[in-house]
């Protein structure tokens, strides 16, 4: 085993794999915890398909996707949370929307593209094994973000995440802490799309959160856990896909969710032992 | 410092859209007061919780809260929301959450609780004698508890004003009855103001009792007046149809049941 991961780590593209990974687990761990808090897994899913539009855009004008997607993700983040702000309503309906427009105009403008665009289905389903030295740095740029406005935050993310009238009444500037806030998801979610591509981004988001909320009891032990949980998934994922020459972000991902229902099983019956 | 208004409302009617909730509504209340306001469901309560802590703007009539719009007098208030069962996912211990009553507007000043947060803190779980609580997880809690936690998080903002929605909706009679002995204990000094649906539970309690239902009903007295009860303000019947005298009911005995 130990052999297995030396040969395999011998390889650059899978140097900088393990250190995407190990930013991104950064990064997922923080976010996808406030947005698992703050029930708005749906909302970092329609980020992410709105980023589609800013990639078949950038391609189409010959500028590089992860600007696009970086612009598009950011915007469709402060839409949403204007939105929300401004109507208290749920507003699901327009993450719909949002969804399929960033879609529609990433594929229309993908399809006026000439020439040959097969990386493309990488922003779709990650591409692991092809980060390059800039994506890297955009990664360790965000994780870096991310780690400094949670540490900053925390309390107050905390608030609003747990009672957001209160923190109102507290006179706590509410709407900025929570448009920051998804700036941070937007751009969190432009680097995860990187490893396990758009459409998978919310696994990223949501099972490392969700399975240490299984175990522990504040947010930020869920959190610290997560991290180490993405960083654990991927690496996992990784190893398996290597030696199983399988499509690394959806390994990670199916490795993710497997270790979810066994963890819930096991809590299920560390809790009720007696229930058959 | 009684005599002085810490919440006056003047002529406010308020709602949302094409839905009016209140309507001329006039209300004072002083320093050390302790007001129930009672009202059916969809009366206009949760609004006039709004309306007061500058959550919605009325759309005519003036609100003052320690002399201020309610956007700089709700600082002032420690608000005390109804529990929702909603939020018991959410992972926190009572500490963090006690802890909030101490957020800062300016959120950099939020990085680390100073040894006065921490000293506030303290005494407010002490206050609500719930201390020994304070590293456990609210969704070990019972509803009594929680409703503790929720109290003590306000306290901690060392307010002028506390502010009640319904604060025994999720809490058996038997704790409701201490709820409201530290509550009497708390009007010596902080002002309080509490909304609820259920007549019977804060009538032994409070000082005066008012009626909200569209139009807010309140002369200062602990009586229940036939002006509540008259049509055109129509406070709900039901409240004080099985018999609640003058004088108003001592509710149920304290060492009582478990629900």
């Amino acid at each position: 085993m130990i052999d297995l991961i030396r040969n395999i780590f011998a390889y650059d593209f899978m140097r900088n794999a393990l250190f995407a990974s190990l930013l991104v687990g950064v990064a997922c761990g923080l976010i996808g915890t406030l947005v698992v808090l703050n029930r708005i897994v749906f909302l970092g899913g329609g980020i992410a398909h709105a980023a589609y539009g800013g990639i078949g855009l950038a391609y189409y004008f010959g500028q590089d996707p992860m600007l696009g997607a970086i612009l598009f993700s950011v915007l469709s983040a402060l839409g949403m949370g204007v939105v929300h702000l401004r109507t208290k309503a749920r507003s699901d309906t327009l993450i719909g929307v949002m969804w399929s427009i960033g879609m529609a105009t990433g594929i229309i403008f993908v399809s006026l593209t000439p020439g040959f665009k097969a990386d493309l289905m990488s922003y779709l389903f990650g591409s692991l094994l092809a980060v390059s030295d800039t994506d890297l740095r955009l990664m360790a740029f965000v994780a870096l973000a991310v780690v400094a406005f949670v540490a900053v935050l925390y309390r107050s993310l905390q608030a609003i995440s747990f009672d957001e009238t209160f923190s109102t009444v507290r006179n706590l500037p509410v709407a900025a802490i929570y448009l920051s806030m998804l700036v941070m998801i937007g751009l969190t979610v432009v680097i995860a799309m990187r490893i396990v591509g758009l459409i998978m981004v919310i696994a990223m988001l949501t099972i490392p959160p969700a399975t240490a909320s299984l175990f522990q009891k504040d947010m930020k032990g869920m959190m610290l856990l997560s991290i180490g949980l993405s960083w654990l998934f991927s690496l996992a994922g990784l190893v398996v896909s290597f030696a199983l020459n399988l499509q690394a972000g959806s390994v990670i991902v199916l490795v993710a969710a497997l270790s979810y229902l066994a963890a819930a099983a096991v809590r299920k019956l560390a809790t009720h032992p007696k229930v058959s | 410092m009684a005599g002085q208004a810490v919440i006056e409302l003047e002529d406010v009617w308020a709602g949302y859209e094409s839905d009016r909730v209140l309507e001329a509504v006039n209300f004072r209340m002083e320093a050390g007061d302790y007001v129930g306001l009672i009202g059916p469901n969809g009366g206009g309560k949760t609004t006039l919780i709004k309306v007061i802590l500058g959550l919605i703007k009325p759309e005519r009539g003036s609100v003052r809260v320690m002399g201020v719009s309610p956007e700089k007098g709700r600082h002032f208030i420690g608000y005390v929301p109804q529990i929702q069962q909603d939020d018991k996912a959410f992972p926190i211990k009572v500490w963090d959450v006690v802890s909030m009553g101490r957020l800062k507007t300016n959120i950099l000043s939020n990085l680390h609780l100073t040894d006065i947060d921490k000293a506030v803190i303290e005494r407010s779980l002490r206050q609500m004698d719930i201390l020994d609580l304070a590293r456990r997880s609210i969704n070990e809690l019972s509803g009594g508890q929680r409703q503790r936690v929720t109290i003590a998080r306000a306290l901690a903002t060392e307010p002028n004003i506390l502010l009640l929605d319904e604060p025994t909706s999720s809490v058996d009679s038997r704790s409701s009855s201490q709820l409201y002995d530290l509550l009497a204990e708390l009007n010596k000094s902080i002002s309080i103001l509490l909304i609820s649906h259920d007549l019977t539970a804060i009538s032994t309690y409070v000082k005066t009792i008012g009626c909200v239902n569209r139009r807010l009903v309140y002369n200062g007295q602990k009586e229940i007046t036939g002006e509540m009860l008259s049509g055109a303000y129509d406070c709900p019947v039901d409240l004080v149809a099985h018999g609640v005298p003058h004088r108003v009911l001592p509710s149920h005995q304290e060492e009582d049941d478990h629900d």
